[in-house]
């Protein structure tokens, strides 16, 4: 049986979490960085990155060939991938992996487009369990802001624009990342996400997401220490 | 016209709704002749004025190009595979076969959801997890599981076509055996135990395929046609193409018969296993 959900594994796994523009990747690189200048085995990981599935991904985005369903069943096999590669094989070797977005971006995204929520939970049940994960929490007008101030104009499923729920591009990004932010409010309690405010100044928000991983780290998963270096 | 059922939750954004049209699968192992079946009962329905739409793993637009890339590099692990191949499914089910059956097609489909699941409970999946997953797809109207009675006559097939041993259809990504042909055959072996279990938990109609082709075709001729009667045009068709039946029984009295595919089933069932015991 294929399931990773409570491994023990003697890697760390640390994910972050949150809207479009709430910051978290920010944050995450500023993690890894201090995370490699301590000495550590750090791997990253991205969303959407598979080899496998990458082309398939953007050719669908572009020819606009997506279904709830399917956008969902196809993330889930890019995230199978970087599963069996990227995340379970560096964490038996004892490395820190740390992902930019993980299962919670799915469950999020993939429920404000209709797919069921115990469903979309099931399809990804073969997942490691993270050791932390991040939940950046910034209000919907914040992100929506950032967002719009930094690209000039959003791509058809970012904006939610399959959904039909407006001709207007800006309210349907709106409408959109509302559902997500409900849906990731819901998974606070049920996941056990760590809430990090995101409207705080980013060195304060890099202090407490140090402050919290450190607790996690042992002198054993530095690089020095990694079998075989 | 028949209500929808599913056997999980209905995807999304799909209206449920009554179908005029059928969905006939054709299960089976490799090598057991699904594609020449098709073939044969596309052709025979459509002169019989049916629409039919015929699909099968791998053809959709959305993933299959992908899917063949992944296989190609042989380095697609487990998981990924298993969820590939349900993306796949799940893009011809809403953009095909749905579809075709509200608008009163005759759905053929080489394969299903229980090749899919036969696979990754062989690759250690757990059964609960692949089941959900395809719980998204509609029960169809009729599922016929083409077997044969042993496994040397699969790997024979499989050279009569000129194929050859692939890859994937070996199994060799499981390390089963030394070379393509002990792989082939440990690895359908495991496979043929996963479909004979689904047979009562998803209804399977089991043909003995290891008969002539003819005599095969006959038989799902006359399922088929209980399936789409009802239909003037099908009955008159199926007199008019009763010489090709031949040594079977005509097509009219097919129809009498007490579905003699179960009883071949069990039949067949019980050989093999001796067979690998």
């Amino acid at each position: 049986m294929i399931s990773y959900g409570h491994h023990r594994y003697p890697g760390r796994l640390f994910v972050v979490e949150g809207t479009d523009g709430s910051g978290k990747s920010t944050q995450l690189q500023l993690l890894y960085q201090w995370l490699k200048a301590e000495g550590y085995h750090v791997f990253f990981s991205e969303w959407n990155s598979s080899p496998l599935v990458k082309d398939t991904t953007k050719r669908a985005k572009r020819r606009r060939l997506f279904t709830p369903t399917t956008f969902s069943l196809l993330h889930a096999t890019d995230f199978a991938d970087r599963t069996e590669r990227d995340i379970v094989p560096p964490l038996k070797a004892g490395a820190i992996v740390l992902a930019d977005r993980y299962i919670y971006t799915a469950f999020a995204r993939d429920v404000a487009r209709g797919c069921d929520r115990a469903w979309v939970r099931e399809v990804y049940k073969f997942a490691v369990k993270p050791t932390v994960a991040f939940f950046f929490r910034a209000p919907l007008d914040v992100a929506v802001d950032r967002i719009e101030s930094a690209r000039p104009r959003l791509k058809y499923y970012e904006a939610g624009m399959d959904m039909e729920w407006s001709e207007d591009e800006a309210d349907s990004f709106k409408i959109f990342q509302g559902k997500i932010l409900d849906e990731y409010d819901h998974m606070v309690s049920e996941f056990g996400l760590t809430v990090i405010d995101g409207t705080q100044a980013i060195r304060t928000q890099q202090r407490q997401m140090r402050e919290l991983v450190s607790r996690y780290l042992k002198e054993t998963l530095k690089e020095k220490a990694v079998p075989g270096r | 016209m028949k209500e929808m059922k599913f056997y999980g939750t209905a995807l999304p954004g799909v209206e449920i709704e009554p179908y005029s049209g059928k969905l006939i699968v054709i299960e089976g192992t490799d090598g057991v002749g699904r594609s020449t079946h098709v073939a044969i009962l596309r052709t025979w329905l459509e002169a019989a004025g049916h629409a039919v739409l015929d699909t099968g793993m791998t053809r959709s637009i959305l993933a299959g190009r992908g899917i063949k890339d992944a296989r190609a590099g042989h380095t697609l692990g487990g998981l990924t595979m298993q969820l590939y191949y349900a993306a796949d499914f799940a893009d011809r089910l809403q953009n095909q076969m749905l579809p075709a059956l509200r608008a009163g097609f005759v759905v053929l489909t080489d394969r299903y959801i229980y090749s899919a699941i036969a696979r990754a409970a062989v690759r250690g999946a757990d059964p609960d997890w692949i089941r959900s997953i395809y719980g998204i797809a509609l029960v169809p109207d009729a599922i016929f599981y083409l077997r044969v009675r042993s496994l040397e006559e699969l790997a024979g097939r499989v050279l009569a076509s000129g194929r050859g041993f692939d890859y994937w259809e070996s199994g060799m990504d499981l390390r089963l055996g030394e070379d393509y042909y002990d792989s082939f055959i440990a690895y359908q072996k495991l496979l043929l135990r996963e479909f004979d279990r689904m047979k009562g938990e998803y209804g399977f109609q089991t043909i003995d395929a290891s008969r002539p082709v003819r005599r095969v075709a006959a038989e799902l001729r006359r399922s088929v046609a209980r399936l789409v009667e009802g239909e003037p045009e099908t009955r008159i068709s199926l007199s008019a193409k009763e010489n090709l039946s031949e040594s079977s029984p005509s097509a009219k009295d097919g129809a009498n018969v007490k579905s003699p595919e179960v009883k071949e089933g069990s039949k067949t069932e019980s050989r093999i296993e001796s067979k690998s015991a």
